[in-house]
């Protein structure tokens, strides 16, 4: 990076850190915050939509579907959910080049399960033979991303459900008075009203996700821990940059990092809070109401 | 092949160690459905006692954080919601990576603790074992989460309790250990039960992290990936280590339900607190 990093072992102090710490290497460490990040971005609407989903199912009439909603949301509750983090990914892969197997090579006479291989025909591999890594890591993040958006739309539908039941009774009372549906009132009444009471839910899930996006690490994906480790580690003077074990400084740089993280949407929910109190039949909303009066 | 009972006597201590069962695991396709079942099912020998000491010295450390964070006195409250603020803050599994990176620079000393009697030597060494390093660090996680349900409760004290207790004459301990008390618990206990159900669900986490698993003595989750590894298939090893925890998380919902019950004995029906599987997720 610098010019006078051509050889690290004749440099002061300073100058060595300086090399040390922007090493190509390093780069990737600082990258792989922005991955952990991305995955926060990616995750958070999509368990949105799914604890929408479920919620709805939760919510409906129709019998198997609020089993089917019952289900989902013991069930994730009820495991850990790192066995989803695992499973899911593995599972689903080996579903699509099932699928794909299928389509592709009917023909195929051998079984797909052979004593401990999974074998399917060479078009049905995803990712494609040949795929450049960057494919190959698309796909492995897809995966995580689906594994995460199954277990927090879990979380988010039982918060979501609480909340729609939160909405004060009187409100659809109302709306049922003006001649609404069912759907309508849901739609126009309940819809717009539950936010403010699922905030607080959502915002412990929020955290909760920040706090697992490290599990990313186990399904092989180079993110903050990964690199934490690898940097971390003793080298030995046939490297660059030889040092001691050193990876008790670079975890407590991931510790701060997720203290930060936390404590600043602990922060973003707190005002969030605020601004969607406006205007709602809470005692938050009545106060606001009458400061903006006086 | 393996018959059950065979996979029984050789694999269902083996998580406690070579000397109680099998010298190696079953690999490839020598593994048996039953192998799985027991291995497996043995391995939660380790989430029950990871869970249930981490849970037991948790639990009094967080009634003393919890008091510490509630104290008027900035000397008390500041250092608690510090420690409070930096274990919910941060996940437990960089936690388990810090601790033990700071555990393996330890000196090697043995530190002698004179018990009257005997005494006892404790090595710095073992604190790089899970057994005993990354349950140190499941205390500390479970009684920042838990010291703050319970903070959240004294907030909660009905203040008509406090004026009777008052009233009475009560005073210092015997105010604590009659009214404060157990009403913390009261109103902290449905959320209470959740924090257990967390804490031992997180207890899969300690062997994935840094500490070793010595002589392939893990936790149930460690044997699920471990067979998973081994037969490329995830449909029997995974399924079933989620029916284990599904059976623990209702064996720790009924010990805790009948706590429950204890706790608010005292109530007319209708205001007894329930417990439900509908958590506000506080973790």
């Amino acid at each position: 990076m610098f010019q006078f990093c051509a050889d690290p072992s004749i440099l002061p102090d300073w100058q060595w850190f300086a090399c040390y710490l922007t090493s190509g290497t390093h780069l990737a460490f600082y990258r792989s915050f922005l991955v952990v990040m991305l995955l926060l971005v990616v995750v958070a609407p999509l368990a949105l939509g799914m604890g929408m989903l479920g919620a709805l199912a939760l919510r409906s009439h129709f019998l198997p579907f609020n089993w089917v909603g019952q289900g989902y949301v013991n069930l994730v509750r009820g495991v850990p959910d790192i066995v989803f983090f695992l499973f899911v990914p593995i599972a689903l892969g080996q579903g699509i080049e099932w699928v794909l197997h299928q389509i592709n090579c009917p023909d195929w006479d051998q079984p797909i399960r052979q004593g401990n291989d999974f074998i399917v025909c060479r078009e049905a591999k995803m990712p494609p033979v040949g795929a450049s890594a960057w494919v190959r890591n698309v796909y492995g993040f897809a995966m995580a991303v689906v594994a995460f958006a199954l277990v927090f739309g879990a979380f988010v539908a039982n918060t979501l459900y609480g909340a729609m039941r939160a909405v004060p009774r009187a409100q659809i009372e109302t709306a049922e008075a003006y001649g609404m549906t069912r759907a309508q009132a849901f739609r126009r009444i309940v819809l717009p009203q539950m936010w403010v009471f699922a905030l607080p839910g959502l915002s412990n899930i929020w955290q909760i996700l920040i706090k697992s996006t490290p599990l990313l690490f186990l399904l092989g994906i180079q993110d903050a821990v990964f690199w934490a480790r690898e940097l971390g580690g003793a080298k030995t003077s046939l490297f660059t940059y030889p040092h001691p074990d050193w990876r008790v400084w670079y975890f407590m740089a991931l510790l701060v990092f997720y203290l930060f993280l936390t404590w600043a949407s602990e922060r973003g929910f707190g005002w969030l809070t605020l601004r969607m109190s406006h205007g709602q039949a809470t005692a938050e909303g009545e106060r606001l109401r009458r400061k903006a009066v006086a | 092949m393996r018959t059950c009972a065979e996979s029984f006597q050789s694999y269902v201590l083996r998580p406690l160690g070579r000397d109680y069962g099998e010298n190696l695991l079953p690999r490839g396709l020598d593994i048996t459905f039953c192998d799985q079942l027991f291995l497996i099912g043995g391995g939660l020998i380790w989430n029950v006692y990871f869970a249930g000491v981490a849970i037991f010295f948790g639990f009094f450390l967080a009634t003393a954080v919890a008091l510490a964070k509630f104290s008027q006195s900035p000397w008390l409250n500041r250092p608690a919601g510090a420690f409070v603020f930096f274990f919910r803050g941060s996940p437990l599994f960089i936690q388990f990576f810090f601790f033990y990176s700071a555990f393996v620079l330890l000196p090697r000393v043995g530190i002698e603790i004179p018990l009257g009697f005997t005494t006892l030597t404790l090595h710095t060494s073992a604190l790089t074992t899970a057994q005993v390093g990354a349950l140190f660090v499941l205390i500390l996680n479970t009684t920042a989460y838990s010291a703050e349900l319970f903070y959240g409760a004294l907030r909660a004290i009905p203040k008509g309790d406090l004026e009777a207790a008052d009233a009475y004459g009560l005073t210092g301990f015997a105010r604590f250990r009659r009214i404060v008390w157990p009403n913390m618990l009261r109103l902290s206990w449905p959320s209470y039960t959740n924090e257990a159900i967390f804490l031992t669900h997180s207890t899969t986490l300690v062997f994935l992290s840094a500490f070793p698993a010595r002589q392939q003595s893990g936790e149930a989750f460690y044997y699920a990936r471990y067979f998973v590894d081994q037969t490329f298939n995830p449909f029997v090893a995974y399924p079933l280590v989620a029916a284990y925890f599904i059976l623990l998380t209702l064996a720790i919902i009924g010990t805790f339900g009948l706590v429950n019950i204890r706790l608010n004995r005292h109530l007319p029906r209708p205001q007894r607190a329930r417990i439900r599987f509908r958590p506000q997720y506080l973790r």
